[in-house]
């Protein structure tokens, strides 16, 4: 009985409480903005959370906040403003969401989104850069990209000690050190490398248990859909990242985990198709969308956008808070650079997941509003299937502008798929 | 130097002369790259927007401008999805269809899908394929001894295609001949502002992209050549509007489109392959020769949408460019599905708006072939200012 009781809390606590938590950020946004403060602007990818919470600065994540737009179904309301504004339709959605958001003083469907007092970004994203230029030109706020040197060709990833990465490295860290001073000026607080440490501990705990619960789903049946689930495990990654909140989080949501896979209890009531997602998700139909794939008895077992949205927290980097700032830059080197990988040389990983997931498909979902999670997914399908004996799909539509995406047309290819993975299944079973 | 690539203007008129050039330039098989190669010498291929083609000069490589061109994917297709760039898609179309052949292909981070590129290249090519990271915080102290010892990775990799090493004498030497170059490419680009009568935009252009083709030395003894046979030409100044083109740092617009802007204007100033030009000054030749090409690049350069430096606000940029040349007006344009330049094309209208300089605002496709509509357009702005 006992047991019971400690099973009802703890399944699903993950996703109820993220849920509540996100919406606590949220509202301690709008209080920001209602006080008339600034937060700090930065990405998934590379936020460096670590440095902007050790000056108390609240961060506010414009990809966050445009992707719900869409997943509130009011995405097209804010594209059409920054359309007529001058934006072509052939952009990034969540760029033209964010320029709505501003124009219109901070409305949000959350609630009210602060100005930015500073605009932190990585070049993770080339349209990061554009995008800081953006506010940079609105708020003449200071505007810090951190320039993070990428993988230079597949499988030549370089590692402390080799001075390829040594030279990235210092670069890295002689950056941080210029964020540093910016904060400082910003919010008129001293930098104490004793607060740094203590977000940084923070951190660690987050990163270990992103990792953990992100192999866990190798059991069988999964423990989490990576689309749906895994968002919300994501956000609060992101939004809590470096604060003891997130850090008790991950802990106690790999607690959860571990209990489930004790026990065998899977997302799906029957897992018949280990899938994994290949890019962003579509938030204009986010749960329908899942639902394709699950009334076929498909889930996400793991999803690449786990990796390159939570800035590379999947590595599992640890700092050594011995010595803070040339781990801090140790750690975003390899943790946004892992991001970068996620997204251009991600071949190779989904190649080993087939066998360490027991994957049946691979979803590939290139989207018209980012080029950079979708250029090269084509090509990587390609890469799979010469590697490997496995089915794909690959479907385009968008994260943000529902006049892209056709749900019609979209079932039609996916219920295609499954038929053609419960025929692989049957031949399979008859020749043994 | 090695036998001449391109030989075709030598000894001719003028006219003739721009012809062979425009030949040359439109000759998809890319018959320089091939004689290069058949002499037994090596390609570097380097996609837009700019880099750094002394340390491929100096290994004895030929650097090659990979800029797309207007050729049919039929292979590139089915390595790409539907909503991307032209250029990226005929790019590796060249290279897929042995139109040109490299031994070792190098990208940068101008953008998401030119980042992307690197990766899909070198899935589908057995030699070197590998993105060289410019830096993307000009404003960093570092950034300068980051990127020269960039420069040096990317020199390893260069020697070793090359099976031989660069010393600093071979760089200074090459980087005295891109001097030479830069300093040329000013001259032509002073025709064009303060004689543009003499000189038209296609013509201009397809002197400059020449260089990207044949090794630097041959093109500054074109230039030599025919750069004082243009300034002697007896062209008389006709009633055209002089603009500023914006929009051709990367994705080229069709020479015919160039044509048909020249037809109705003066283009006296673009960032039509800025990637040749994006040094504006002369590298140093004492020292360090890495350091100074990479010092260079930060300090002694050009702009466009593709490189981030709080130095540089590209508005403000262009509108130097607009008063510096002396042009009423400018073309805005940028290549369709190009991620920066249509983002920087609204950063330019406003602030032309703000500045009261009359814009045409365009998109265009290096595989577009009709004109007549734009034509229109452009000829009615055209006429508004000449007659407001």
């Amino acid at each position: 009985m006992d047991e019971q009781r400690q099973g009802t809390g703890l399944v699903g606590r993950g996703n109820r409480e993220g849920a509540e938590l996100f919406r606590q950020w949220f509202t301690e946004l709008g209080r920001t903005a209602a006080e008339g403060k600034g937060a700090a602007y930065v990405f998934v990818m590379g936020s460096l959370a670590e440095i902007l919470r050790t000056f108390d600065l609240p961060v506010v994540f414009p990809e966050i906040n445009s992707l719900q737009t869409a997943v509130r179904r009011v995405a097209h309301e804010y594209l059409n403003q920054a359309e007529d504004y001058g934006y072509s339709p052939d952009i990034c959605g969540y760029v033209k969401a964010d320029v709505a958001v501003q124009l219109r003083g901070g409305e949000h469907p959350m609630g009210k989104i602060p100005k930015p007092a500073l605009a932190v970004l990585t070049n993770a994203c080339n349209t990061y850069i554009k995008w800081g230029e953006i506010w940079e030109r609105m708020y003449h706020i200071p505007l810090f990209t951190l320039d993070v040197p990428g993988t230079r060709a597949a499988g030549t990833q370089t590692w402390p000690g080799d001075p390829d990465f040594e030279n990235d490295r210092e670069y890295v860290q002689a950056q941080l050190t210029e964020l540093i001073a910016i904060c400082e000026k910003v919010t008129g607080i001293k930098f104490d490398i004793d607060r740094l440490r203590e977000v940084m501990g923070h951190a660690n705990e987050m990163s270990r248990g992103w990792k953990q619960v992100l192999e866990f789903n190798r059991s069988r049946p999964s423990l989490f859909n990576a689309l749906t689930d895994g968002t919300i495990y994501l956000g609060v990654s992101n939004s809590f990242r470096g604060t003891p909140e997130g850090a008790r989080y991950f802990t106690e949501l790999v607690e959860e985990m571990a209990y489930k896979a004790e026990r065998h209890i899977g997302t799906l009531n029957e897992e018949k198709y280990r899938l994994t997602f290949v890019g962003v998700p579509c938030y204009p139909i986010f749960r329908r969308f899942n639902e394709l794939f699950s009334e076929w008895g498909g889930t996400f077992v793991h999803s690449t956008y786990l990796w390159f949205a939570s800035g590379g927290a999947n590595v599992g980097f640890e700092y050594d808070l011995g010595r803070p700032l040339e781990s801090l830059a140790e750690g975003v080197l390899i943790s946004v650079r892992n991001a970068m990988d996620s997204m251009f040389y991600q071949d190779g990983a989904i190649i080993d997941m087939v066998d360490s997931f027991g994957l049946d498909g691979v979803v590939y979902h290139p989207v018209k509003s980012c080029r950079t999670t979708s250029t090269g997914l084509a090509d990587n399908r390609r890469s799979l299937m010469a590697a490997r004996n496995i089915p794909s799909l690959f479907i385009e539509s968008d994260m943000m502008d529902r006049r892209v995406v056709t749900e019609a047309q979209m079932k039609n290819r996916i219920d295609a798929f499954f038929e053609g993975l419960a025929s692989r299944k049957q031949q399979e079973a008859a020749a043994r | 130097m090695t036998t001449p690539l391109f030989e075709a203007w030598r000894g001719k008129p003028l006219d003739e002369a721009f012809y062979e050039c425009r030949e040359l330039l439109e000759d998809m098989d890319f018959p320089t790259v091939r004689r290069w190669r058949d002499g037994g010498g090596k390609v570097v291929g380097h996609f837009q927007v700019y880099f750094p083609e002394e340390i491929a000069h100096a290994a004895g490589l030929l650097p090659f401008k990979v800029r797309g061109a207007q050729v049919e994917a039929v292979h590139a297709d089915s390595r790409f999805g539907s909503y991307l760039c032209s250029i990226l898609k005929s790019s590796l179309e060249l290279a897929l269809s042995e139109r040109v052949k490299l031994d070792m292909f190098v990208t940068h981070p101008i953008c998401d899908a030119a980042r992307n590129l690197g990766a899909v290249w070198g899935r589908n090519f057995p030699y070197p394929c590998q993105i060289l990271y410019l830096p993307q915080n000009a404003n960093s102290p570092a950034a300068a001894t980051y990127l020269r010892n960039e420069y040096a990775r990317l020199q390893r990799s260069i020697e070793e295609v090359a099976g031989q090493k660069v010393t600093d004498d071979d760089l200074r030497k090459s980087i005295a001949v891109y001097n030479k170059n830069r300093a040329l490419l000013r001259q032509l680009y002073a025709i064009k502002r303060e004689t543009p009568w003499l000189l038209s935009a296609d013509e201009a252009y397809v002197l400059v992209a020449i260089g990207g083709m044949i090794p630097r030395e041959e093109h500054n003894e074109m230039l030599e050549a025919l750069l004082p046979m243009t300034a002697a030409r007896p062209n008389k100044k006709q009633d055209k509007i002089r603009l500023v083109f914006e929009g051709g740092f990367c994705e080229q617009p069709p020479l015919d489109l160039i044509r048909t802007i020249a037809r109705s204007c003066y283009v006296v100033d673009d960032d039509l392959l800025i990637g040749l030009r994006w040094i504006v000054e002369n590298v140093e030749l004492e020292g360090d020769p890495l350091r100074n090409l990479a010092t260079a690049y930060i300090e002694k350069s050009s702009y466009s949408p593709v490189q981030h430096d709080l130095r540089k606000p590209k508005e403000k940029m262009l509108i130097e460019r607009i008063r510096n040349a002396k042009a009423e007006a400018a073309i805005l344009t940028a290549a369709k599905m190009c991620e920066p330049g249509l983002e920087e094309q609204v950063a330019y209208l406003h602030a032309l708006d703000k500045e009261g300089i009359p814009y045409f605002i365009s998109e265009f496709e290096e595989k577009m072939t009709t004109f007549e509509h734009m034509e229109i357009q452009l000829e009615t702005f055209v006429e508004s200012i000449l007659f407001s």
